[in-house]
């Protein structure tokens, strides 16, 4: 995973409630068997209209996000995450999440921020705002620092970009251990063809 | 100290819990297919590591399969579902792929071969991975990192949810559905009420659901923004799982149901929250807008965003109405349809054919409309064939097809043109989700029968005989 502790860039906006990982990613690239390149398919098929938020000239290069209340609802295309990092975005500050999106976001090194403040911050859209995740802050233009929480252990993995796998495999043993003192419901290599 | 049922079947499967970290919560069966998968598999290649349960894994083809018969000629659907089987094949994990009489799409198969079963943790790359929770299961979807982590180590990390009850007063009026009671619900607690929390389903009304009306119930938490659904399990919950095919059996299966039994809520269990809603007075549902809470009775209008009083709603209210190509004040009654949809992981279910059948039967689909019928799985769609439901289908115009996942999510050849209005059973009335430019209005099965037989939106209830 990507490491990251402080990201400075441009910021976007897009202020719109609800926004699901149907409308991130649309079905027609999900077919695509690898992991990269789904950049340019972000938000396709809004982005069809020339009026479409972040196509705004001021918004290019954005590294950071700001969306509204519940933004990635919905399915749980991992795809949707793969797609705002593939085009530039580290970060996505937003009122609230859907559940899915802000853990697959977790999992690649996009930093899902949850703030209230996520609204007021919309008036510094095109212009430079700073996350740092050591100091857990958000610096604006005007020198005003707001802060924001993240899990300690999700901050510790993306500053340091950890393989959540490679942690859980050094509990092998305690695995190990769980599944010899219980009995497996089921087994899915006994049933009948 | 009085336990709920989510509590019972978290920490029975908690593997490890640190203050501080999110739990390793240990995995009791895997749901794979070809969509969220591939990139999973790479990962676990190029890390060198192998599947540590295939056992408790199991795979099926439905995302991206078409669902008539013939060779696939998408090239890109046809790699995607090569890789799954070569995937299989190279780890070790069992495959039902098409054409093997079992595959079908994976929340109905899961419970068809008896694999979900009470007190269970699952989880599948898909977020309708909720539709299990039915069986008294903890079932969460996940995403492609999840299930590569879960299939190198049988566990996922989780931050441990809260817990929502979401209580059914009364008694669902004759003609309403699993359905009607879930979009309802949804409207009410919005597509967000849910965000961080399992909801358990409790009330008469949930404990009067067949095992097919409890998958639906359960497989729209996640469009109330839950991380989990859940039911405790009861003798029809037994019932319906005796003598499957992954199903305990002989003295295990009385074990099985010892063990199931003590799983349901203590009495004055406590929840985070608490939510109740009256469902006797309940109307059949359709969706106007382009999220599943964005709903109407049937005998409703659509709404006017001058109506709503918050301005980014009122905002979002309007974009709806503007894709969706909807007056305000328009009755829902006289929203008229091009296509109706049959299926989906919420409703393609044998009883869900049934009650269609019951609709359709001798009558003819309007001549503007064309509508078809997905069976949810081979299964099924044997099933329903041999009991001459498809004769009724196509005898009344419809189209009957092969299991998958078909018009739900477009990623097959069966999705709308630009512009097409649809009553569709699946779960998503999101922008474009049948097709671009495409406008889904969700409504029950026979809800979308109805219908299709008058060409526009029909109130179930003036079916019915008294």
């Amino acid at each position: 995973m990507k490491a990251l502790r402080q990201v400075t860039g441009v910021t976007a906006v897009l202020d719109r409630p609800d926004v699901d990982t149907d409308q991130i990613i649309p079905k027609q690239f999900l077919k695509r068997i690898e992991r990269t390149g789904y950049g340019e398919f972000l938000f396709f098929d809004w982005a069809q209209d020339p009026e479409f938020e972040l196509r705004r000239p001021e918004y290019a290069g954005a590294k950071i996000l700001i969306a509204g209340r519940n933004f990635g609802c919905g399915s749980s295309r991992e795809h949707a995450a793969w797609a705002l990092q593939d085009h530039g975005f580290d970060v996505v500050i937003a009122p609230s999440f859907g559940d899915i999106f802000r853990q697959n976001s977790l999992n690649i090194g996009l930093v899902p921020v949850q703030t209230d403040e996520a609204r007021d911050l919309q008036r510094f859209g095109g212009q430079e705002l700073t996350v740092d995740l050591e100091t857990m802050e958000i610096t604006t233009p005007d020198g005003r620092s707001i802060p924001f929480s993240l899990g300690e252990h999700e901050r510790h993995c993306i500053l340091e970009g950890l393989d959540e796998i490679a942690l859980t495999l050094r509990h092998g043993d305690e695995i190990a251990a769980y599944e010899a003192r219980t009995v497996a419901p089921i087994d899915t290599l006994a049933l009948p063809a | 100290m009085p336990k709920t049922l989510f509590e019972r079947i978290w920490e029975a499967h908690v593997v490890r819990g640190e203050p501080g970290e999110p739990a390793l919560v240990f995995v009791d069966l895997h749901l794979v297919h070809e969509v969220t998968s591939p990139q999973a598999f790479e990962g676990l290649r190029l890390g060198g590591r192998a599947v540590r349960r295939p056992d408790l894994t199991v795979a099926t083809m439905d995302h991206s399969v078409p669902t008539l018969p013939g060779p696939i000629e998408d090239p890109l659907a046809r790699a995607q579902l090569e890789a799954l089987r070569a995937n299989c094949e190279e780890f070790g994990i069992p495959l039902f792929a098409t054409g093997s009489g079992r595959e079908g799409i994976v929340h109905v198969i899961g419970p068809e071969l008896g694999l979900t079963q009470p007190g269970m943790t699952v989880v599948c790359g898909d977020s309708h991975t909720s539709t299990h929770g039915a069986f008294g299961a903890l079932a969460i979807g996940i995403g492609t990192s999840e299930v590569e982590h879960v299939l190198a180590t049988q566990t996922l990390p989780q931050r441990r949810p809260k817990t929502l009850r979401l209580h059914f007063e009364g008694a669902l009026p004759l003609g309403l559905t699993a359905k009607d009671l879930i979009l309802g619900a949804i409207g009410q607690l919005g597509v967000d009420g849910g965000v961080g929390h399992a909801i358990e389903y409790t009330g008469e009304a949930i404990e009067a659901l067949s095992m097919e009306g409890r998958m639906t119930v359960c497989n729209m938490s996640i469009e109330a923004g839950a991380r989990a659904g859940m039911i405790a399990p009861d003798d029809t919950t037994f019932a319906y799982l005796e003598g499957r095919p992954g199903a305990p059996q002989g003295a295990a299966w009385e074990q099985a149901l010892d063990r199931w039994r003590s799983l349901p809520s203590d009495p004055g269990a406590a929840y985070d929250r608490t939510v109740e809603i009256e469902v006797s007075s309940l109307k059949p549902q359709v969706t106007w807008g382009t999220n599943p809470g964005m709903v109407a009775p049937v005998d409703g209008a659509v709404p006017d965003p001058a109506a709503y009083d918050d301005p980014e709603e009122r905002a979002a209210v309007e974009r709806a109405l503007e894709y969706m190509a909807l007056e305000p004040g328009t009755r829902i009654a006289d929203i008229h349809v091009d296509r109706v949809f049959i299926g989906s992981c919420t409703n393609s279910r044998l009883e869900d054919l049934r009650a269609v059948a019951q609709v359709v039967r001798g009558k003819q689909v309007h001549p503007s409309v064309r509508a078809m019928v997905v069976p949810g799985s081979a299964v099924i769609k044997a099933q329903a064939e041999a009991e001459g439901l498809d004769r009724i289908f196509t005898e009344a115009g419809f189209e009957w097809r092969r299991a998958g996942c078909s018009m739900c999510l477009g990623m097959n050849p069966d999705i709308l043109a630009p512009g097409e209005r649809c009553a569709s059973t699946s779960n998503r009335n999101f922008e474009g989700r049948q097709g671009s430019g495409g406008r889904t209005h969700l409504v029950s099965p026979v809800t979308a029968a109805a219908t299709a037989l008058a060409g526009h939106f029909v109130d179930i209830r003036e079916l019915v005989p008294a």
